[in-house]
């Protein structure tokens, strides 16, 4: 690879940070952690956009960070901290599968997204293509979460999670996305946020609690 | 007068609009009775019989076109108005003008859908079907065509707390979008790899034999499921008589129309390079069709049940009328093709104007008795006079007897069918001919039910104590009843006049033309003055003459006192109502001959019975062998589904990872 600039490397310490991140919390049980998790993996990744901005002189790229700031740092966290406090969900139940298995499964996860990321890393032009892999190894570590939780809380942690990744995605691959599709992309985020809050409560209201397992057993007459 | 109110497909689209606009001033108040049935009713007979005037107008010009700027971008809706669409424009509004004027006084305030919303339902459908018939784009055509399935399934449902009429409405839901499933992978055939899909680009495409024998078989499904062709007809002795009478008028002389308009679209206009002996599938559909449907109408003991096979009868002479001018087209005989299509178109036009008057008929029973039963009904002449002499046409009409229109467009398809040994094909030669006899068969079967839907409706003595009560239908339904039997009367008296107008049909689609100069306006020759021909007026003259006359001899002659005396019982005691002819009795030599066709139940007493029952339940054979084993095909399909449908989302979002894996290492 031969000597890399003093910011790239920092971008691609940036990089492991955020898949460090995805694996705590692919193993935290604790809903209030995980929140906590989610908000430090934004501002992660808004360091590495005002960096990736700063490196390439790019307007676009500050206003996403600016962005990410706004919505994954602070508003979205403080919309689940109030939730967490209301619902008084702390604790996630037991996970599906116990969490060493969890993490060999996430290892072999990171292993198959590098496999993945190789020919595309190779096809892109920008200077951040070594963290491609990176990007989809956080979206699927983020699916993955999803997959071994029981409550629907953390579930929507890891759906929020996944945005993160796809947003890493997008910026290591081409620089960010379009500023239209960007905006757009934080208010669907904001609006999901919005819409499951309210069936959160509705769902608790229904069933005194927010584990799905409860949902499960009132599926369709079959 | 075209140039002050524009050209007539403008004034038709202003029409359509018209419907639809009074469809939705009933929604202001759609509680309202008055505002809907009183108002907006008789409105839209006005518009419908406008749309009739002005498309008979423009029956013989040159086709025109429109393109309307609304729909998806880039995607415009492209309208045009030919012969064929102008010839199913009069039968639309026409017929419809009849249905909406006795509308007017039918609806009442009920336990289902509101008047209002009632109202906006029947004139999105009406307008939906006009719009079928201008579009001149598959997009247009299917979304019409949707609009016309959906607002009339509301319509079917309008009593939708009962569970009966929801499961009729889902059956025919069911059926209609399976229907519009294959009508749409047949205009993707059409287009012949163009990827346009205006009908101007599928008239220009060149098919391969193959796949012009794909589009054709698909059409037939398709348009064959909403006519009611068997074996897709199972939807129809459901949904009409769950529908309000009305509604089954309008779906069953109007609607299976536009299915046949559909047909007649793709199988003459749009689709090319098609042998002309695949014709020859439509007329043995068409001819089964006909016999099942009148065999099973002879065998049903409910009303509208009954109407909803006759009607299926109905549409089997119109696909067999369909295929044979296919069969002759093909085989370079023009001018019988011709006569074949102009039957079709007859029969068509007859159909709307007959089953109408029919279903509307059964409607005002149905309102006076609250009965659908045959086996409670009886005598009613006497109560209804109004209702039942008018009916009375739509029963002879139907029956096919001279001189109403019935028999005109029969003897229009019995002309083209002794044509039939001139067809150049082997065998299909010696075999056509035959389903000339199979025609005349079902033609007499359908005037023995027709004897029996009337006998037992309004002859005899009443069934029920009940029926004393019954009353006639009010004054808008008695002008709705007679605007269709004026239908019937006209249509068979001036077949001389109408059959040239439908000519232009024939010879506009390149079919092949009738030879000009038939004759004065009292004298039907269609081949020409030489050949065949039939005069309507002189039939009908000497008939009332011959009744006039033998009436004026008798009261001449005849000149003892009249001594009025109790008919003899065999000392059994008054006549009843139940010492007469039932409905089961009538129909009950049918049910003998064609014993097989049925699947019956019956339960006879024996003769030590204290309470003797005769029950007997007839079922259609087509459902047990072939609609039961494929709900069970799909209930099995559904239960290998099912094990994937764990109800778990941890188990759906697996699914969506590992879907997601797959992919990306499929892709890179």
């Amino acid at each position: 690879m031969g000597q890399m600039p003093f910011v790239m490397q920092l971008l691609d310490t940036l990089a492991a940070l955020l898949l460090l991140l995805s694996f705590a919390m692919l193993a935290q049980r604790r809903i209030a952690t995980l929140v906590e998790l989610f908000a430090l993996q934004g501002g992660v990744l808004c360091a590495a956009t005002l960096l990736l901005a700063w490196r390439t002189g790019d307007d676009n790229l500050v206003l996403s960070a600016a962005l990410t700031l706004g919505v994954k740092v602070l508003a979205l966290p403080w919309l689940l901290r109030r939730m967490i406090r209301r619902l008084d969900v702390y604790w996630d139940t037991d996970p599906l599968l116990h969490i060493p298995g969890t993490m060999l499964v996430g290892v072999l996860i990171v292993v198959f997204s590098f496999g993945l990321a190789q020919p595309i890393s190779a096809l892109a032009s920008t200077a951040t293509r070594s963290a491609i892999g990176i990007a989809v190894a956080v979206i699927l570590l983020a699916f993955l979460t999803m997959i071994t939780r029981r409550k629907a809380m953390s579930q929507v942690i890891g759906f929020l999670s996944m945005e993160n990744g796809l947003f890493f995605g997008a910026m290591s691959a081409t620089y960010g996305m379009p500023m239209i599709v960007e905006l757009g992309v934080a208010l669907d985020v904001l609006v999901a946020m919005l819409v499951l809050g309210v069936f959160f409560f509705q769902i608790r209201e229904q069933f005194d609690s927010l584990d799905l397992e409860r949902l499960e057993s009132h599926q369709g007459g079959r | 007068m075209t140039v002050a109110l524009g050209a007539p497909l403008e004034q038709i689209l202003a029409l359509l609009c018209a419907w639809i606009a009074i469809g939705a001033v009933g929604l202001v108040r759609p509680a309202s009775l008055k505002i809907a049935g009183r108002t907006l009713f008789p409105l839209g007979a006005v518009c419908g019989a406008a749309i009739a005037v002005v498309a008979a107008i423009h029956l013989a010009q040159p086709p025109e076109r429109m393109i309307l700027p609304i729909g998806l971008p880039a995607l415009p809706m492209h309208l045009r108005l030919d012969a064929l669409s102008a010839t199913f424009l009069v039968l639309l509004g026409a017929a419809s003008a009849g249905i909406s004027l006795f509308g007017a006084g039918y609806f009442r305030v009920g336990q289902g859908t509101a008047p209002g919303l009632l109202c906006f339902e029947y004139h999105l459908f009406l307008a939906s079907m006009g719009f079928v018939l201008l579009a001149d784009d598959a997009y247009a055509f299917m979304v019409a065509w949707e609009t016309m399935a959906v607002s009339s399934y509301f319509l079917v449902t309008s009593q939708h707390r009962i569970g009966e009429i929801r499961r009729a409405g889902y059956l025919y839901l069911l059926i209609a979008h399976l229907g519009a499933l294959a009508i749409l992978l047949c205009f993707g055939v059409l287009q012949g790899g163009s990827w346009r899909f205006t009908f101007d680009a599928m008239r220009a495409a060149h098919l391969s034999g193959g796949w012009a024998a794909a589009a054709f078989l698909l059409a037939l499904a398709g348009f064959g499921a909403k006519a009611g062709l068997v074996p897709l007809h199972v939807w129809l002795p459901e949904a009409h008589p769950a529908a309000p009478s009305p509604v089954s008028a309008l779906m069953s002389g109007v609607m299976l129309k536009i299915a046949i308009y559909g047909m007649l679209r793709v199988a003459f206009d749009l689709l090319h390079g098609l042998p002309g002996w695949w014709g020859l599938v439509p007329v043995a559909l068409g001819l089964f069709s006909a016999l099942y449907g009148i065999v099973f109408a002879a065998a049903q003991t409910d009303m509208k049940r009954l109407l909803a096979y006759s009607s299926i009868e109905n549409v089997g002479i119109l696909f067999t009328g369909l295929g044979l001018a296919m069969v002759f087209r093909g085989a370079a005989m023009p001018t019988v093709a011709a006569l074949a299509l102009v039957a079709v178109l007859y029969h068509a036009l007859n159909h709307a104007f007959m089953k109408s008057l029919l279903f509307l008929g059964t409607g005002s029973v149905l309102h006076s008795t609250g009965e659908r039963n045959l086996g409670r009904l009886g005598g009613l002449i006497h109560r209804m006079p109004w209702v039942a002499w008018l009916t009375l046409v739509g029963v002879l009409a139907i029956a096919g007897l001279p001189p109403l229109n019935g028999f005109v467009s029969e003897w229009l398809l019995l002309q083209a069918f002794l044509h039939a040994h001139e067809v150049p094909y082997p065998f299909v030669d010696m075999l056509l001919p035959l389903g000339a006899g199979m025609v005349a068969l079902v033609g007499a079967l359908a005037g023995y039910v027709m004897v029996k839907f009337y006998g037992v409706v309004f002859l005899g003595q009443p069934r029920e104590p009940s029926l004393a009560r019954a009353h006639d239908a009010g004054r808008t339904e008695r002008a709705g009843l007679a605007w269709l039997a004026l239908g019937c009367v006209a249509l068979g008296l001036l077949p001389a006049t109408i059959v040239p107008a439908l000519g232009t049909v024939a010879s506009s689609l390149g079919v092949g033309s009738l030879p000009a100069g038939g004759g004065p306006w009292w004298m039907l020759a269609p081949l020409g003055p030489q050949s065949i021909s039939y005069a309507p007026p002189v039939f009908a003259g000497t008939v009332i003459a011959g009744v006039l006359l033998t009436m004026l001899v008798v009261r001449l002659t005849y000149r003892r006192p009249v001594r009025r005396a109790p008919p003899w019982t065999c000392g059994a005691g008054p006549l009843t109502g139940r010492t007469q002819d039932t409905a089961e009795g009538f129909g009950q030599p049918i049910r003998h001959f064609f014993t097989p066709w049925f699947a019956m139940r019956r339960s006879l007493p024996t003769p030590f019975d204290a309470a003797p029952r005769y029950s007997v339940e007839i079922g259609d054979r087509i459902w047990r062998a072939l609609y039961e084993p494929l709900a069970g095909w799909v209930d099995r399909g559904a239960a290998i589904c099912a094990v994937f449908q764990r109800g778990r989302i941890s188990t759906y979002l697996l699914y969506a990872l590992a879907t997601l894996c797959l992919l990306l290492a499929l892709v890179l």
